[in-house]
């Protein structure tokens, strides 16, 4: 119908091969939305699983104050401060990739920027992670 | 139902009552806004300031929780932040299960889950005593009773 539909026959004469690229604008496999949408799951399953075991941990100061501190005593081993980078990592990036998802769906120009949000998510992660990463290795390997 | 209905069909008014699903979207972004701001306080207060990770024990969080400040602070974490996780969690259910007895399963383990939680939770935070009885006072915050 329309020259547009006929991209197969276009594609196929020798000056439009050179030219073709993969398909830019119409897949959304593999660019900034979909590694957003995957961190954005992964991310959640991890503080959800984290939530559960942080208020059964937290509510063992109804049990008696020994209880609660030998499990809270393990929270502040090196490994265990390591493995708070990481959480707090995720955290951060579900917080910053939250709002990013209101704003595509409330902001008005939200959509025509996703892509660039995403890069301010990255951002806002890597200052955010700059103000508190040393903080807590100064905490866990200082004395 | 099974048949493709042609383009500008009006959609069926079902009126079920509440849309649900749709407040649980609006959900998700409401405590979501209201999460960012509690949860990174949390963060702020339990490992950023001070001596971090290292300074929270029974005394620590006795002295949070002797002020109305804290307790309303955590409440409002616990719930909005389990009601959130449980229904984000139930996408991913609706997502990757195939079966509907999974789903069905995962579901109510998603549900119980929380509800236990939110309800432990919320006792822990309004009958916590930071000073109990015959506690050693090198445990309890410097503001209880000595003896």
């Amino acid at each position: 119908m329309s020259s547009t539909a006929g991209t197969l026959a276009e594609g196929n004469s020798p000056t439009q091969k050179k030219k073709r690229k993969a398909p830019a604008g119409t897949l959304y496999r593999g660019n900034e939305g979909m590694w957003s949408w995957v961190l954005h799951r992964i991310t959640g399953v991890g503080i959800f699983f984290f939530l559960l075991v942080h208020i059964l941990d937290t509510a063992l100061i109804r049990v008696s104050p020994e209880a609660y501190n030998a499990v809270i005593g393990t929270y502040k081993t090196p490994l265990m401060g390591l493995g708070e980078i990481a959480l707090v990592g995720a955290i951060v990036f579900h917080a910053f990739n939250g709002l990013r998802i209101i704003l595509i769906d409330y902001w008005r120009k939200g959509t025509q920027y996703q892509k660039h949000l995403f890069y301010v998510v990255l951002g806002l992660w890597i200052i955010t992670m700059l103000a508190f990463v040393p903080r807590q290795l100064f905490h866990i390997f200082s004395n | 139902m099974t048949a493709i209905q042609a383009p500008r069909t009006p959609a069926v008014n079902r009126n079920n009552g509440i849309n649900w699903e749709k407040w649980g979207w609006v959900y998700m972004r409401a405590s979501g806004v209201i999460l960012v701001v509690l949860i990174f306080g949390h963060l702020f207060v339990n490992l950023w300031a001070g001596e971090g990770v290292k300074a929270i024990d029974f005394a620590f969080v006795g002295g949070k929780y002797a002020t109305p400040f804290w307790q309303v602070w955590d409440c409002a974490m616990l719930w909005l932040a389990l009601i959130h996780g449980a229904n984000g969690m139930r996408t991913l259910v609706n997502d990757y299960t195939t079966k509907p007895l999974t789903n069905k399963i995962l579901k109510w383990a998603l549900f119980l889950s929380a509800a236990i939680l939110i309800v432990l939770g919320t006792l822990v935070i309004f009958t916590f005593d930071p000073c109990p009885v015959g506690a050693p006072a090198d445990l309890v915050a410097s503001f209880c009773p000595v003896g």
